[in-house]
């Protein structure tokens, strides 16, 4: 049964075709004085495919991602977009490799309403080069309408919305410019059920668009639902990447706990 | 990402009047405060206060500060500020002082009155308050040096830099049409006063129309006709009725027979003469208009607020916040330096303490007229407002006679008191 669902998985991935990974991330280490925070880790990502990274509070996952998102500047390491090395500086290098994030911190300007948050650095413009508020708001109420149809505050600040709503802007801020690599860093910590259950569908459908993503959880059981491999990190190291067809819930928290591969993977 | 239907939209429980004329409380409270103080003094000075001729010489001193006030919402919307603006103008009113009498004359040989000299003036003061500004700017966007502590030192500099190109003296008589730049040498005269009331009159509506129209295209919601015609009402006759006090304000008569005799006329026996508009509020709408579409309609203006609101987020949304706060202060020199030419023209000379206190007006205008300290929160028309309600309160003073140590006792109670009516106000409002 598990078998058939990896198959399934499988085949929509563009690994195992020989193809170059979308996004690999080699040796990559940073340190916070001192701290290493991220040690010699490495990490890829194939089109189509969801990668989860696991790991207690302040494993380094948020910070492994913010160097692939432009957020911080590695201090070794590698990073290559379809097999070509790439430098990835700042936020706009990255946005230039079409690579969306979904901060942890969400990472809103709470001054601002939804669609000044949703096209923050990508506004469109009239011909005069003036911002277009009209056009945008009307693109906001297309794309929330599908996230979160219950969304009605397009008017007020951010900071008067609640977390999951403000969640939902985030959300809609990374899926709207077509990524093609998708950072979600606890995309669903202040959803719903009925929400979460709206991003899970969305993963979904981005995967099948060839997007690849990596996401980060603490819920193991999403973890199994939606992801094709995990990457556990635990103290800044790579204890271990897995394919989700191999393992169980059980063998993932031991990996995240004891900080070993599951007996039957050590060989 | 295909779909394309747009979400309905409900229609909301029946709001209050000024819910619907979606008018600023803030702004409202404001304009109350400034008509009861006129109010007020003009019971305590028999009259005297609500005369055009008060009223004309109010908006022509409140120009310099409101000019700078614009600016300084930018650099605290980001959460700096600026304690150098009064210095820096003192600098850039020295530069021009120098180039127009001396430097001009010397170099180039061109005599005070030349046609080019005051153009000149005024691209070399504009240009080196804009430099000033951007090293600023530079050094608190890419040295991450506090701007409190950058502009803290440019205070020094600036004011005592002022001081060494003038060797600390009054530099004047200052070039005829540079002249016009501010107080009562230079205004548009009664007939292009009531052609320009007009037309901004007609663009001020004519913007209102196409908001509404831009909104009603995607089926946005829109305020009720009669909303924006009353709206549309009360700015025309704010503009209209400005135009008429300045006009009504007549040029005294032996003024206008001098500027008869100066042009070899003979001035009509009971000629009257209405001022008009002065240029140097001509200048301050400009500045506040521009700015207002800079801060709403731009990319840039746009960055500013995403920058002030969460400095982190708009970072991390590609802005590159160095560069714009290197612009910003970059902006706050150069309106320092229009301010300069408004201050040394109204006074038809540099002196040294040119702008002494400037910095804390500005600051003092920004935040009474609702710009918050914590950053991302203002309105240019807010600035203007306060720098307007700090001059009446000043100069109300003043024609009453109250000490001159009182009135900067009032004056710097009203700023905390206004301040903090603000943090009330926005509590009830349930914002931060
Ligand atoms: N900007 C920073 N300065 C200093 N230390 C940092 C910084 N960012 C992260 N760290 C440290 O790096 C380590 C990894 O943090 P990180 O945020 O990557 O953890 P995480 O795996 O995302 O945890 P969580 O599940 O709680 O989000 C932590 O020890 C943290 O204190
Ligand atoms: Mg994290």
């Amino acid at each position: 049964m598990q078998a058939q669902d990896t198959q399934k998985r499988l085949s929509g991935t563009g690994r195992g075709s020989g193809a170059p990974p979308l996004v690999e991330m080699r040796d990559i280490s940073i340190s916070f004085g001192g701290i290493k925070a991220v040690d010699h880790v490495s990490v890829d990502l194939y089109p189509g495919e969801v990668v989860g990274l696991l790991g207690h509070n302040g494993a380094g996952k948020s910070t492994l991602i913010k160097v692939l998102s432009g957020a911080y500047q590695m201090d070794h390491g590698e990073i290559l977009i379809d097999g070509k090395s790439v430098e990835i500086d700042n936020p706009r290098d990255a946005r230039a490799n079409n690579i969306e994030t979904i901060y942890q911190t969400l990472a809103l300007a709470d001054n601002l309403d939804a669609t000044s948050n949703l096209f923050l650095g990508r506004e469109m413009t009239t011909p005069f080069g003036l911002v277009n508020d009209a056009a945008m708001e009307a693109e906001c109420r297309k794309i929330m309408a599908q996230l979160n149809p219950n969304f009605q505050k397009f008017n007020d600040p951010v900071s008067a919305l609640s977390g999951g709503q403000r969640q939902s802007v985030a959300i809609a801020r990374a899926v709207y410019f077509n990524a093609r690599i998708l950072i979600m860093d606890e995309p669903t910590a202040a959803l719903g059920p009925h929400e979460t259950q709206m991003v899970a569908d969305l993963i979904h459908q981005l995967k099948a668009q060839g997007i690849g993503i990596f996401l980060i959880d603490h819920d193991v059981h999403a973890v199994m639902e939606l992801c094709d491999r995990a990457s556990v990190m635990k103290n800044g190291k790579l204890v271990g990447t897995v394919d989700i067809a191999d393992v169980t819930d059980d063998d993932l928290l031991s990996m995240i706990i004891l900080g070993k591969q599951p007996a039957q993977k050590a060989e | 990402m295909t779909e394309t239907s747009s979400q309905p939209i409900p229609e909301k429980a029946k709001p209050s009047l000024f819910q619907q004329l979606e008018l600023d409380m803030r702004l409202l409270g404001m304009i109350g405060a400034f008509v009861i103080l006129c109010i007020g003094f003009n019971i305590f000075t028999d009259g005297r206060f609500l005369t055009p001729r008060n009223l004309f010489n109010l908006s022509i001193q409140t120009v310099s500060v409101a000019i700078m006030a614009c600016g300084m919402v930018f650099i605290i919307v980001t959460r700096h500020i600026d304690l150098s603006v009064g210095a820096l103008l003192a600098t850039t009113s020295a530069v021009m002082a120098m180039t127009q009498t001396e430097l001009l004359p010397q170099i180039l040989g061109m005599g005070l009155n030349n046609p080019a000299t005051w153009a000149i003036t005024i691209v070399v003061g504009l240009f080196v308050g804009t430099l000033i500004g951007a090293f600023h700017g530079w050094m608190v966007g890419y040295l991450t040096i506090p701007a409190f502590i950058v502009t803290l030192g440019g205070f020094l500099v600036w004011r005592n830099v002022a001081w060494y190109l003038t060797s600390g003296q009054t530099i004047g008589p200052l070039d005829s049409t540079f002249l016009m730049f501010g107080g009562t040498n230079g205004t548009l005269g009664t007939t292009t006063s009531w052609l320009f009331g007009l037309f901004a009159t007609a663009v001020a509506i004519w913007a209102l129309w196409s908001g509404r129209r831009a909104k009603a295209a995607h089926g946005f919601p829109v305020k009720p006709v009669w909303a924006e015609a009353t709206l549309a009402g009360i700015i025309a006759i704010a503009i209209l009725g400005y135009v008429y006090i300045v006009n009504s304000y007549a040029i005294p008569t032996r003024r206008l027979q001098r500027m008869f005799e100066a042009r070899g006329e003979t001035m009509p026996e009971g000629l009257v003469v209405g001022y008009g508009i002065p240029i140097s509020v001509l200048i301050l709408i400009i500045v506040a208009v521009t700015l207002t579409i800079v801060a709403r309609k731009t990319k840039f203006g746009r960055y500013i607020f995403a920058t002030g609101g969460n400095p982190d987020a708009a970072e991390l949304s590609g802005i590159n916040t160095r560069l714009l706060t290197v612009k910003i202060f970059a902006l706050m020199g150069f309106l320092c330096a229009v301010s300069a030419v408004v201050a040394s023209a109204r006074l038809a000379n540099h002196s040294n303490d040119i702008g002494t206190l400037d910095e804390l007006r500005v600051i003092a205008a920004a935040v009474i007229g609702g710009t918050a300290l914590s950053g991302g929160i203002g309105t240019i028309y807010g600035a203007i407002l306060g720098a307007l309600i700090m001059q009446a309160l000043q100069s109300g003073m003043a024609m009453v006679g109250v000490d001159a140590p009182f009135q900067n006792i009032v004056v710097g109670s009203v700023l905390v008191l206004a301040v903090y009516i603000d943090i009330v106000y926005r509590k009830r409002l349930g914002a931060k």
